[in-house]
Order: structure tokens, then C-alpha cells, then sequence
């Protein structure tokens, strides 16, 4: 039971760095972006290649991948930022199906088979697995949580919430768009190149579908639940969504009838997600800390 | 010549909205344009600060030609827009809306001091400062519009048509607060108005501008006296 919850936490927190750099992107710079998961995996795939190919270990390799991350993202994402927003959603799917693709036809990415045979990480001479793998996962989460919250706070980060509120307001106060939309979704693609390296560790074994167009929705799915733009809310809908279909079994099979639903019912009723602006729940938490419920 | 525009068009989907027009504010001025709806006043503000493209014509500004340049490039050689509808950051507060309004410039300007000369026009905006800027009502956030505008110590500043959605006793005080900034601190401003008496008062300038073209520019006091003028949009 014990090694079960610490596996399930560990998914569950590498998912809400990934869904942390999504949020980065949707909720902070206002860029819709359904294809989050190629980033995942193109973290993933370099950490695996680096690791078995490359020889090198995963601290080794972390630096090179946040860095193929970065550069991939600036190469696939300034063509859609260039795009009207309408237009971005579905272009990130485009990117999203073709490094699935890649990942699927190109040889050297193992194929159908998968990349396999990536060692556990290694950390004072001690190969992290169970607890050890789950704590550097949840540093890890803290790190890029620390961060976003800088993130906020500082003037990049206002530059990108006035271009997510009115662009041409922005624009005429100076603030270039392309350039805040393009830094916010590198920072969103690096962040998940992180969550995806840890992946790949995690597992050993990667296949091109652990990073498809589903788990584009899902990471969509963790942030809209939670509450989009939030700094709480990315971690909150992956612990939900991570945990729902553990604790009612027979509801794993139907995982994305039931993202779909969630984001439907969301969306309808919640739209600013569970830690969103006057929310049901921040409302509770807001009276149970005595302030009348419309408090900041 | 702070701003020389000439021959400037407009067009929206092949349908002209300003065709060729042709005005000019020195340092120092205010100037106004005049003009009925849909006479194309917010297409000329909008093609001077870059934000719809021009499709003829060629606008300078500061001595250079910026007919080409996106709208962030003019705004950072102090072109600034108080936009029609005021178009505020809903979300983000009174004071960072503020702030975006100073963007890149935290080096050159002393934020603390521009914050408080701009709380002491605006009182309003310093007891909501920390409150999101869609709690404002219209005429407050019209203030915010102007405020963010401010704080850059724009060169130029374009204001499109400030009086919309105000009661008549604060366009008066918006109205003498423009007169203010101009004369008492130097600032250029280009005013867009439907509100031709108001802005004629203050002015030292103006163009009237009908079905996208300029149909008559003089002193304000020779505008005011005209007949046509005084007819057509003062109502006397
Ligand atoms: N985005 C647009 N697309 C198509 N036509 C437009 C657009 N914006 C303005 N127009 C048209 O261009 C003409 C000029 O509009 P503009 O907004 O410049 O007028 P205005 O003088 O500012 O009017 P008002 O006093 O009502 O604000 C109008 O006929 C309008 O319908
Ligand atoms: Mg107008």
C-alpha cells in the first residue's frame, strides 16, 4: 500500500509540473495551448537519449534538456504565436501530433517499441527510487511553484498578464506581444521538459504514446479544474485528477470521458476553476477564516 | 512638428474609412479633431499609434517616420493612446494597470513620485488602488486610462473621445484636467471628440472631420465662430 501511494504521489507530482508550465502559458499569458504534452515528451525523449545514447547521467543531461526544450519551443512556438488566437489551438495540436509521430517513426526514437533501459537517477552515489525519487519530485515541484510565483510578481510576468487582458492595450503601452507571449511559452515548454526528464527516469521505458494528444487534454483538464492561472490550482486538479480514477477503480477506464466531463462542468459551472476568483471553494475557505465570502 | 501626418487612409476590408488626411501638431499644442460618428476619428487615432494599419499615407513623429513601425515601438518613443471605452486591464488591479502603463521605463522615471502627482489628480484611483480595475465604474476607469497613459511622461498623447459614458460636471473636470496637463505640464495632446464645444474650449487648434475626410482646420476660436461648425456640431 505504502510503495502504491508513493508511485501514485510521484505521477501525481511530476503531472503538476508539467500542468505548472501549462499553466504559465494559458493562464498567465492568455496563449491557448492544446499540444503541452509534446513538450512533456520532448523532455522525456532527449532525457532517455542523453541517458542511454549519451552516457550521461541525469544532472549530466538536465542542463541539455531544459535547453533542447527551450529552443524547440521558441522554433515551434513563434510560428503559432504569430497566429491568431483561434488559430493557436490548433496548431499546437499540428505540434502535437507530429513530435508524437516522430518519436513513432523515426528509428532513432525507438519507434512503437519505446526507448528503454534509462537508468534510475543517482544522487550521492544512491539510486533514487520510492521515497528518494518521490522527495527530489516534490523539490523539484517546489522549484518550478517558487518560480511561477516569482514569475507573478515580477514585471515580465505583469507584461504577460496585460498582453492575456487586452493585447492592443498592451502593445500600445509598449509591451511587445510576441515577444512576452514567446517568453512565457518557453518558460511553459522548459517546465515541462523538467517534469518530462523525470519521467523517463522514473520509468525506464518511454513510448511515443505517453505523450500524445490525450495527455494534452489531461494537463488542460488539471489546470481548468484547479483553476486556471492560480497558483495553487495546477496542483490541486493534478491531485484530484491524479487520484480519482485510484480511488474509484472501475473509473480508470473511463478517464477521458471523464476529463471531457469535468472540463465540461467546469467550464459551465466553475470557470475560473475550484481556486479561481469568488469560486465556491474559496469562498468556504474564506469564510472559514471568519471573512465574509467575497474577501480576496 | 512633434506629429506630421499626411495623406493618411484607412481602410477596413476594402471599405475606406479616412482617406487622405493630412494634420499636424507642434510641441506644445492641443489640438483637437472634430467629427460625427463614424466620421472616422478613432480610425485616425488608431493609424497614428500603429494599432490598424495604414493603407496610404505617411506619419511622422519626433522627426522620424513611423508609418511602419508596431504600435509598442512608437509607444516606447512616448506616443501614448487613452483609448475609446478607456479598455482598462479588467483583471489586473488599479495600481498594476498603473504600472503597465510604466513598463521599461522603471530606469528612467521615479515610479513613487509619478504615483503620488497622479493620485493627487485622480484621488479616486489611490482609495481603489488595490482593487481590480473592472470593479471601476466607467467614468473611474476612464481616470485609470488616463492615468496609465500619464505615467509614461508621454511626448504625445492621443485621447479618443474622453467625454463618452461621463456626467456633463466630470467631463468638465476631465475636460479642465487636459487643459492642465497641457499648459501647465507641457504636454502634447491630440484630441479625438464628438464633444466639439468642450474641446474646442481648450484647444489652441482644430480639424473637422467629415466621412473620413478633413473638411475645414483653423484657430479653435476661428472654429467656434464659424457658421457651418456651429450648425453642424455645436448645436447653436
Ligand atoms: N474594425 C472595423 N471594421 C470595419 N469597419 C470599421 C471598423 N472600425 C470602424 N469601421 C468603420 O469605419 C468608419 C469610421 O469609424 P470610426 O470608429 O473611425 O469613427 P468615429 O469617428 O470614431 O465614430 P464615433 O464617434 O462613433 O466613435 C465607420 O463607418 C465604421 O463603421
Ligand atoms: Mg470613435
Amino acid at each position: 500500500m505504502s510503495t502504491y501511494f508513493i508511485t501514485i504521489s510521484t505521477f501525481i507530482a511530476i503531472q503538476a509540473i508539467v500542468a505548472y508550465g501549462l499553466n504559465i502559458i494559458v493562464g498567465y499569458a492568455g496563449q491557448i495551448s492544446l499540444g503541452h504534452a509534446a513538450f512533456f515528451g520532448i523532455g522525456a525523449y532527449s532525457a532517455g537519449i542523453l541517458a542511454t545514447k549519451g552516457g550521461l547521467s541525469f544532472w549530466a543531461a538536465l542542463p541539455l534538456v531544459l535547453l533542447i526544450c527551450g529552443v524547440l519551443g521558441v522554433i515551434l512556438g513563434l510560428p503559432s504565436l504569430r497566429v491568431r488566437e483561434d488559430f493557436l489551438a490548433i496548431t499546437t495540436i499540428g505540434i502535437n501530433f507530429i513530435v508524437e509521430a516522430v518519436f513513432l517513426y523515426v528509428p532513432f526514437f525507438g519507434g512503437a517499441m519505446g526507448l528503454g533501459g534509462i537508468p534510475k537517477i543517482v544522487l550521492f552515489g544512491t539510486r533514487l527510487k520510492g521515497e528518494s525519487l518521490f522527495a527530489l519530485c516534490l523539490a523539484c515541484l517546489a522549484i518550478v511553484i517558487l518560480l511561477c510565483r516569482w514569475f507573478t510578481k515580477s514585471w515580465a510576468g505583469l507584461g504577460c498578464r496585460a498582453i492575456a487582458s487586452d493585447e492592443t492595450a498592451a502593445s500600445s503601452m509598449g509591451i511587445s506581444p510576441v515577444r512576452f507571449k514567446l517568453l512565457a511559452f518557453v518558460l511553459g515548454t522548459v517546465i515541462a521538459g523538467l517534469g518530462g526528464a523525470l519521467y523517463a527516469h522514473r520509468m525506464g521505458f518511454i513510448t511515443p504514446a505517453d505523450f500524445g494528444f490525450p495527455v494534452s487534454t489531461m494537463m488542460l483538464s488539471i489546470i481548468v479544474l484547479g483553476g486556471i492561472g492560480t497558483l495553487w490550482g495546477p496542483l490541486l486538479g493534478a491531485v484530484i485528477l491524479g487520484a480519482l480514477p485510484e480511488l474509484f477503480r472501475p473509473l480508470a477506464d473511463y478517464r477521458m470521458l471523464l476529463y471531457g466531463a469535468l472540463l465540461l462542468l467546469m467550464v459551465r459551472f466553475q470557470p475560473g476553476g475550484l481556486l479561481g476568483e469568488a469560486s465556491i471553494l474559496k469562498n468556504i475557505l474564506a469564510r472559514m477564516k471568519g471573512g465574509n465570502g467575497n474577501a480576496r | 512638428m512633434l506629429l506630421s501626418v499626411s495623406d493618411l487612409s484607412v481602410a477596413y476590408a476594402g471599405v475606406t474609412a479616412v482617406s487622405g488626411a493630412s494634420f499636424s501638431v507642434k510641441e506644445g499644442e492641443l489640438v483637437s479633431i472634430i467629427g460625427a460618428n463614424g466620421a472616422g476619428k478613432t480610425s485616425i487615432l488608431n493609424a497614428v499609434m500603429g494599432l490598424v494599419p495604414s493603407a496610404g499615407g505617411r506619419i511622422e513623429f519626433d522627426g522620424a517616420d513611423v508609418t511602419r513601425l508596431p504600435p509598442h515601438i512608437r509607444a516606447r518613443r512616448k506616443m501614448r493612446i487613452v483609448p475609446e471605452r478607456a479598455r482598462v486591464f479588467a483583471h489586473l488591479t488599479v495600481r498594476d494597470n498603473l504600472l503597465v502603463g510604466a513598463y521599461g521605463l522603471r530606469r528612467t522615471i521615479d515610479l513613487d513620485r509619478k504615483l503620488s502627482w497622479l493620485y493627487g489628480f485622480f484621488p479616486i484611483l489611490e482609495e481603489r488602488s488595490s482593487q481590480p480595475a473592472r470593479t471601476l465604474s466607467g467614468g473611474e476607469q476612464q481616470q485609470l486610462s488616463i492615468a496609465r497613459a500619464l505615467i509614461s511622461d508621454p511626448k504625445l498623447l492621443l485621447v479618443d473621445e474622453i467625454s463618452m459614458g461621463l456626467m456633463p460636471k466630470l467631463v468638465e473636470t476631465v475636460f479642465e484636467a487636459l487643459r492642465d496637463l497641457n499648459r501647465e505640464h507641457g504636454i502634447t495632446i491630440l484630441l479625438v471628440e464628438q464633444n466639439a464645444l468642450a474641446s474646442l474650449r481648450i484647444s489652441n487648434r482644430g480639424y473637422v472631420l467629415e466621412a473620413g475626410r478633413i473638411a475645414l482646420e483653423g484657430t479653435a476660436e476661428s472654429l467656434v465662430r464659424d457658421e457651418g461648425v456651429r450648425e453642424a456640431y455645436l448645436g447653436i
